[in-house]
């Protein structure tokens, strides 16, 4: 069978590499042999499957060698738990340089180096929260990732995100073989979350692939650089993400989805009270204004 | 000779190739003058973005900056900063003369160069800058100082280069000039050359030194926006010399940074290319006090009304040197002209060159007896457009930014017997059978400033309008049948 290739992204901070990461190592505990690329400056896409908070980064590797070519795909291969292969492309420290063009060379190298021709079944990418340039969306191009997983909660902003991610996908599906695959629902905790994540994930054409509720054992786990499923089984949690990756497995249902216009994407948030009516008539009033100056009922 | 009419149909018949958009376009860089001065300028529009796939000859910013205003300046080293290629293929490729040993107090032969791989882009070049400036100043430690010309990819990564450039100024006390000249900024080379007369200005002229004890003379000058082609800024300074100025500082051809650093301190700025040095010139007037004058030294005519002029900002030693030089080489002047007019007289030229040349050279083609019928800059801006119309006397063509197309279009209805413009021109027009000089570059010969550049210049044309090879030519319909 042909590798699945399937990229996460999602609002920076919405846990992606968390989700990502025990996901990955149910699917291993499934016996599917996957393989984690890390797309993220910070290398901390694997941590909790190699037990080790940054491994020998591609970039870091290559700037140290001389250049990428003079690297083998075994000083950047590293297996964790589960026989999980872990890569990270790796890239240089806030503010300088150039991040994107970092996971480009760095997935140009694995490819050239055949790290896809082996006995895979899936590759996750875990890419950096904001995909700022065109470097970051170098795993939805042609022939990389062809399905996007889209990690969210019911906060206004990791939605605005996910329309964004959305409006990304269509740019590259009209020209390639990349769909939306789902929308995975990072709990937060907040209001009707489920049902709102349900509403966007509809008109965004797509589903709500799982929804992981909230659980402070991911949190105990993260801190012994852990995933769940390695350190605490038996929990719900850990079957919470079994089923996101037998969903995955099955999951069938590939779209070119149809992002939201501004306005009714605030529609929805206003639906279900996440955002109120704007009021137009305090636009651009300063707080002295506001004291001195009675609202006028013209203003509206 | 085209008519006035003739020359606007010619137009319109070349702007009807183009899609409508180009067309509109097109259509404001193109026009005919026929002498009169107009008010309020030409019409042209000149300084814009080039059009897709016109086959544009315009430069970059990189080049204008390194290429043109920096690179001359002989005893500091250019580091190209960024991957080799900039540096590789521009290196001592352009003819500005100068003297001096490498590696001792000139360094333009040398290709110095940060050579960027992935790593620099994935994780920025300062601190391979700050590296490459300490290596180039512990191989070469007589270097007066160094300027980093910046390549595309260092704006793109958001490098820091002036904090490096800061730093190992401090370290190295000398000048370490950070100049933004990243390719991709502005439509041509024009605005490399006003970013590099800014860095001048701010790391050069602004930079705190020790007062090298040197006073001011009452005749000093400076030559601005010379760049010594073939040697025309010495065959200037001579003629500048013999009336009694001082020239202290020659901007850049064949130019150090010790002259730059002085000419803040002279009377008066003669500035021959205005299109890449006017900026500095207008600086050091606001700042400083010291007026500025364009001068053109091609050809006598030209030649003996700039020396009045120049003269006439003097003294009356200056003004009666001004007219012992006229004296004294108007004679020799005028033997080339008897010489070279009869065999020129009525030869009709098309121009398409850069700077200031599809202006300046005009006075020395008439001064042969011949007539320019069309010019054009690669990247002027308008006031050259309207410094140029004082320099026309009959129905001329005007092509702006010109494109491939448009130029052969031109030239296949006027038939010029010489057109002068660069490389990429040359072998277009030659295989049209139409005898071509160079005059970027003096096709290799020059030069072609002050009476000595008279000599060659009307030798040259000569030899290449007259050239026996034009009537050996037989295209192939035109060959007897050998039947």
């Amino acid at each position: 069978m042909a590798i699945r290739q399937c990229a996460i992204y999602g609002k920076g901070g919405i846990g992606k590499s968390t989700t990502t990461q025990n996901l990955v190592a149910a699917l291993a505990e499934a016996q599917q042999k996957v393989m984690i690329v890390g797309c993220d400056p910070k290398a901390d896409s694997t941590r909790l499957i190699l037990h080790a908070k940054a491994q020998n980064t591609i970039m870091q590797l290559a700037s140290e060698a001389g250049s990428v070519e003079d690297l083998e795909l075994s000083d950047v291969l590293k297996a964790g738990y589960g026989g999980i292969r872990c890569v990270e492309s790796g890239g240089p420290e806030p503010g300088v340089g150039c991040a994107g063009r970092g996971v480009i060379t760095a997935i140009n190298f694995l490819e050239e180096e055949g790290a896809y021709e082996e006995d895979l079944d899936f590759v996750f990418y875990d890419v950096l929260g904001d995909v700022v340039c065109g470097g970051f969306a170098m795993p939805i191009r042609e022939n990389k990732a062809q399905e996007i997983y889209i990690v969210v909660s019911g906060e206004m902003m990791a939605m605005y995100a996910a329309n964004n991610i959305a409006k990304g996908i269509v740019k590259y599906a009209n020209s390639g073989k990349v769909r939306l695959a789902g929308l995975i629902c990072n709990s937060r905790n907040t209001d009707r979350e489920a049902d709102l994540i349900e509403a966007l994930a509809e008109r965004l054409g797509t589903q709500m692939i799982h929804f992981v509720p909230r659980h402070n054992v991911v949190q105990r786990a993260e801190i012994r650089r852990m995933t769940v499923i390695e350190y605490d089984p038996t929990s719900p949690q850990a079957d919470e993400y079994r089923q996101l990756a037998s969903k995955i497995v099955n999951n069938k249902k590939m779209v070119i989805p149809t992002p939201l216009t501004m306005d009714e994407l605030e529609a929805l948030l206003m639906e279900f009270g996440i955002l109120d009516e704007e009021d137009t008539s305090i636009i651009g009033r300063t707080a002295a204004e506001e004291k001195t100056i009675p609202i006028v009922q013209a203003v509206a | 000779m085209l008519t006035r009419d003739e020359a606007e149909k010619l137009i319109q018949e070349v702007l009807a190739a183009y899609p409508p958009e180009a067309a509109e376009d097109r259509a404001k860089h193109l026009a005919v003058l026929d002498g009169e001065t107009l008010e309020g300028g030409c019409g042209i529009t000149a300084n814009r973005k080039s059009l897709p796939g016109v086959m544009t000859i315009r430069g970059c910013a990189y080049a204008g900056s390194k290429g043109v205003v920096w690179g001359p300046i002989k005893d500091m080293i250019h580091i190209s900063h960024g991957p080799v290629g900039c540096g590789q293929y521009s290196r001592a490729g352009r003819r500005n003369y100068y003297v001096g040993t490498t590696g001792i107090n000139a360094f333009g032969t040398m290709n110095f160069t940060s050579d960027f791989q992935e790593k620099d882009i994935v994780f920025g070049g300062d601190k391979k800058l700050a590296k490459l400036l300490e290596e180039a100043n512990a191989l070469f430690p007589l270097n007066k100082g160094i300027s980093v010309q910046s390549e595309c990819p260092v704006g793109l990564i958001g490098d820091d280069i002036e904090a490096v450039a800061k730093k190992k100024s401090a370290d190295l006390n000398k000048p370490i000039v950070p100049v933004r000249c990243e390719g991709f900024r502005g439509v041509s080379q024009s605005l490399g050359h006003h970013i590099a007369n800014d860095t001048i200005r701010d790391y050069i002229l602004d930079r705190p030194k020790a007062d090298d004890g040197i006073q001011a003379g009452p005749y000093d000058v400076a030559i601005i926006g010379d760049y010594n082609i073939g040697g025309d800024a010495w065959s200037s300074r001579i003629l500048l010399e013999e009336m009694g100025l001082q020239v202290v500082a020659q901007w850049s051809g064949d130019g150090t940074l010790a002259e730059l650093e002085r000419t803040p301190k002279v009377r008066l700025n003669l500035v021959h290319c205005y299109r890449s040095m006017n900026y500095i010139s207008r600086h050091m007037e606001t700042k400083y006090g010291i007026p500025w004058l364009e001068y053109n030294f091609f050809g006598p005519s030209r030649i003996a009304d700039s020396l009045r002029r120049i003269a006439a900002r003097f003294d009356d030693r200056i003004k009666a040197g001004a007219e012992a030089v006229i004296a004294k080489y108007q004679p020799m002047a005028d033997a080339i002209t008897n010489r070279f007019r009869p065999r020129l007289e009525g030869k009709r030229v098309m121009l398409y060159v850069g700077g200031l040349r599809p202006r300046h050279v005009i006075g020395a083609y008439e001064d042969l007896g011949m007539e320019v019928v069309g010019t054009g800059y690669e990247f002027g801006h308008n006031d050259d457009y309207d410094r140029t119309q004082v320099d026309l006397k009959n129905t001329t063509l005007i092509y702006d930014d010109a494109s491939g197309y448009e130029l052969e279009r031109f030239v296949e209805r006027v038939r010029p017997d010489l057109i002068g413009s660069g490389i990429k021109e040359k072998y277009v027009f030659q295989k049209m059978g139409i005898p071509f000089r160079q005059m970027h570059s003096w096709d290799y010969s020059g030069p072609y400033h002050g009476y000595d550049g008279y000599a060659i210049f009307a030798r040259d044309m000569d030899m290449t309008i007259n050239n026996p090879c034009w009537k050996m030519m037989t295209p192939p319909w035109r060959q007897p049948n050998a039947a």
